[in-house]
């Protein structure tokens, strides 16, 4: 385990140091932030003396050279945009990010789950394709235009949810959250139904699939022998075995949806990350979007820990081999 | 049970016991469309952020809708030398924390402003000019320049006053430096605006709230000065992609937003329940030609010589635009045709009629064309960003279309705002097409920018990446530039403006036109600054 765990960090230390090379050049590539956040009546001297205060009349290597030894002492800068500590920034744009992503997963189980596992057991009835059919709009609908339709539906037409913004908060242990709140809440679905129409395709496809499978096993013929309902058949013995490949795809998802939750938060106006991201990217600022990435491969690398940690919880086989590794 | 008659009499007992504005209408939901980077004042010299400020730090001169200088923090003021000038200030002002507002504030103020740490855009701009400040007493300020300085009244409308007993100085100690006021002069850090404690303004809002992509809470300063503000509370959500904007509106979860897109003015005109109004802006869209490289960017056909050199070709680029065309197809008439860099009725623009859009006239373009010796015309790409303007690039695409109309073989070489601004910069360019909104609402500003020869020293030329040169216009300009009487600064400045007009220096397209949509409960003046600015939106009586 120990072994693994040092390997796993090693490989990330890498994909870290190659993510700030290719991203840092990347961005200083696209042009110069001072161009785009400079008063257009400044005048040349202003201008040249912004680019010094910032730094950016030095060459490009002694920019990243600066900024890596920073990094290394756990400063990766100061937004130019807002001049705040980058790290802080998408800090306190963070809560609303992962209570949203949370959210949407927790939609994407209880819509995708119940109509897999329904899919499987009608496969070939009308009812397992009507589903099948159905997730492939989930797939294929561009999440804006789902978002936009929404709010059409929802908030213009009838009038029942509100179209945009986080609404009401409250603070729980030190961080602001809105899904503690009845408006709050009310915020969150639509853009949460959003976030999870995508994954609750894919959930429903992987449950059918495992249904199917699960459903010609033995152990289901013995339950069936034994004289259990259907229900109880689906619902106790089916479910288990069929939720390891489920656990691992939403796994990454969840990834994801909460690093790229870009489109959704922008098209509901959900002061998440992404906007954030999307923002800094128009500006240019650079320091928040080096650092953005590089929490994002963060947030990868640990979901994968917790993944393979969930293993070995839902599959005694894994544990098994877990325990004698 | 009462009888309908009873209870209809009843309510209209109470409404008439109500105050004359129903507790719905005290609170105000805003949906801006790009978010201010700060709470400071004198962080970043941006629009969105101007525009917050304003409801919260006044400044010592205000504007009005056309951007007009109106009495504010001061009352009055007139040039005493050919150096300096007189503020006369209120004396009835206190800040939010209940100190009173005197010219120290305003010394205490200059002094802070080119100190802010980390600002991306300082408003030195605008008192870089400032060699002395004196207190005569504490509501009258004098403030000299080393040369003439006739802008200094519309400098003072640009920046608010923060006070500086709530910051702890003694402002009668301060004394005025263009070295600094003292290294060890407290001020207040950009973070202590945001959190809202060092937000002690004199304006007719007080910052509630200032959170970062959530949204701004303003409530009502109760001790204002001035008219109280019709509403107790204001909230500014930033809503920055246009669909989702309009919608929070037709949903009710908004009263206001600012710029609605063009293609839904139609519906939202024909909504019963809404109200859009417009106003022409102070930005003019133009194309600049590069005027100085040899050969030049991006043109080919021409065997290596810089056409766009030649005045013929220059009239023949700008007589082949139909800007009426723009106007309607394009625009959808929100929009109105340019003939010079700031609209009629604006400070040194000519009066409507006297120096009109450039009439659409093909033929003589190509005649034009084989007089300078291009029979065939050339090659030429132009530059556009794609998400700037209201709908730059298919202005940028029309133009194109036009050009291509009189042999002149357009290409179009769009990007988003971020590239397209540092390629312009570099001179990447024989043709851009950008915008200029004119901040201090004068043409000065415009020509300063964009046509004046670019001269570091004197801050010329900034934003004039096609090297334009016109050694007369720059005299008379700086001439204007130095002539404090109103009258005769005028007068210069159109001779300017109407010389380099002559000379096709740039081909001036339209100026924008802003419009707000609303409930139809309440009502807004457009303003030619494009500001939103709550306390000027009123329920409708």
């Amino acid at each position: 385990m120990l072994v693994f765990l040092l390997r796993r960090l090693t490989q990330s230390v890498f994909v870290l140091i190659a993510m700030m090379v290719v991203v840092f050049f990347g961005v200083y590539m696209i042009g110069n932030p001072v161009d785009i956040l400079i008063s257009p009546d400044a005048t040349p001297a202003e201008i040249d003396e912004t680019m010094a205060r910032f730094g950016f009349d030095q060459p490009v290597y002694i920019q990243f050279l600066k900024f890596v030894g920073n990094a290394l002492q756990g400063d990766l800068g100061r937004s130019f945009v807002h001049g705040e500590s980058a790290v802080s920034l998408i800090l306190s744009y963070m809560p609303a990010t992962l209570e949203l992503a949370l959210l949407g997963l927790i939609f994407s189980i209880a819509i995708g789950v119940p109509l897999g596992v329904y899919a499987g057991y009608k496969a070939d009835r009308w009812q397992g394709r009507a589903i099948m059919t159905g997730s492939i709009f989930g797939f294929s609908l561009p999440n804006f235009w789902v978002g936009m339709l929404l709010i059409l539906i929802f908030a213009v037409e009838l009038q029942w949810l509100p179209s945009t913004g986080r609404g009401d908060t409250v603070e729980v242990l030190g961080l602001r959250l809105s899904i503690f709140t009845a408006d709050g809440f009310q915020h969150m679905i639509l853009p949460a139904l959003t976030l999870a129409l995508y994954k609750a395709s894919l959930v429903t496809r992987l449950a059918r699939a495992g249904t199917q499978e699960a459903l010609m096993q033995d152990y289901v013929k013995f339950a069936r022998a034994k004289g259990l309902s259907e229900t109880r058949i689906l619902v106790v013995h089916v479910l288990k075995n069929i939720m390891i490949p489920i656990i691992t795809v939403l796994g990454l998802e969840l990834g994801s949806m909460i690093a790229f939750a870009v489109v959704t938060e922008t098209v509901f106006a959900w002061p998440g990350m992404g906007k954030l991201l999307i923002d800094s990217i128009l500006t240019l600022d650079r320091p928040v979007i080096v650092a953005y990435l590089m929490m994002t491969v963060i947030i990868f690398i640990v979901i994968n820990l917790i993944v393979d940690l969930v293993y070995t919880l839902l599959d005694p086989r894994v544990r098994v081999k877990g325990s004698t590794a | 049970m009462t009888s309908p008659v009873i209870r209809r009499v009843a309510i209209l007992a109470m409404a008439a016991a109500l105050p004359a504005l129903p507790l719905a209408a005290q609170e105000l939901r805003i949906g801006l469309a790009s978010e201010p980077s700060s709470a400071d004042p004198h962080f970043h010299n941006l629009g969105p952020n101007n525009q917050l400020r304003r409801n919260v730090f006044e400044s010592l001169v205000g504007t009005d809708e056309a951007q007009q200088l109106t009495p504010l923090l001061a009352e009055s003021w007139e040039p005493v030398s050919e150096t300096s000038w007189q503020f006369n200030l209120r004396s009835d002002v206190t800040f939010s924390d209940g100190s009173p507002f005197d010219a120290h504030d305003v010394v205490y103020t200059v002094c802070r402003i080119p100190g802010v740490p980390d600002s991306p855009s300082l408003f030195t701009t605008y008192t870089g000019g400032i060699t002395g400040m004196e207190v005569v007493d504490p509501h009258t300020l004098i403030v000299h320049s080393a040369e003439s300085y006739p802008l200094m009244p519309t400098e003072f409308s640009t920046f608010g006053i923060i006070s500086a007993r709530a910051n702890g100085v003694d402002g009668s100690a301060l004394t005025f430096s263009t070295e600094g006021c003292g290294d060890d002069m407290p001020v207040p850090a950009t973070q202590a605006f945001n959190d809202g404690t060092a937000a002690i303004g004199t304006g007719p809002f007080l910052l509630e709230s200032f959170r970062r992509g959530e949204g701004i809470e303003l409530v009502r300063n109760p001790d204002y000065w001035g008219e109280a503000a019709p509403w107790e509370r204001v909230t500014m959500l930033p809503l920055t992609s246009e669909g989702p904007r309009v919608a929070a509106l037709i949903a009710g979860d908004v009263d206001f937003v600012e710029n609605p897109p063009l293609q839904d003015l139609e519906r939202l005109r024909a909504d019963d329940d809404l109200r859009v109004v417009q106003g022409i802006s102070n930005r003019v869209i133009y194309i600049h030609l590069d005027h100085a490289q040899v050969p030049s960017p991006m043109i080919t056909g021409t065997d290596g010589a810089n056409p766009l050199q030649d005045i013929r070709v220059r009239e023949a680029l700008t007589i082949a635009v139909n800007r009426d065309a723009i106007v309607e197809r394009i625009m959808g008439g929100v929009a109105v045709s340019a003939g010079e860099l700031l609209p009629p009725g604006m400070f040194g623009a000519h009066v409507e009629g006297d120096l009109p859009p450039r009439g659409f006239d093909a033929e003589r373009a190509q005649a034009l064309l084989a007089e300078a010796g291009y029979p065939n015309g050339f090659g030429i790409t132009i530059g556009t960003p794609n998400d700037r303007y209201i709908n730059d690039a298919q202005v940028a695409q029309a133009v194109a279309q036009m050009w291509a109309r009189i042999g002149v073989d357009t290409e179009i070489d769009a990007s988003t705002a971020s590239t397209f601004f540092s390629r312009r910069n570099a001179f990447e360019f024989s043709a851009y097409l950008a915008g200029w909104g004119a901040g201090t609402g004068e043409m000065s500003s415009p020509l300063r920018a964009l046509l004046a020869t670019r001269n570091s020293d004197l801050g010329l030329g900034g934003t004039n990446r096609g090297q334009y040169s016109n050694p007369e216009m720059d005299e008379i300009l700086l001439e204007a530039l130095r002539t404090v009487d109103d009258d005769a600064r005028e007068g210069l400045l159109r001779q300017a403006s109407r010389m380099a007009m002559d000379d096709y220096a740039i081909i001036p397209l339209h100026y924008e036109v802003t419009p707000w949509a609303m409930r139809a409960s309440i009502d807004y003046s457009p303003r030619a600054d494009q500001y939103t600015l709550p306390y000027a939106i009123r329920p409708v009586e």
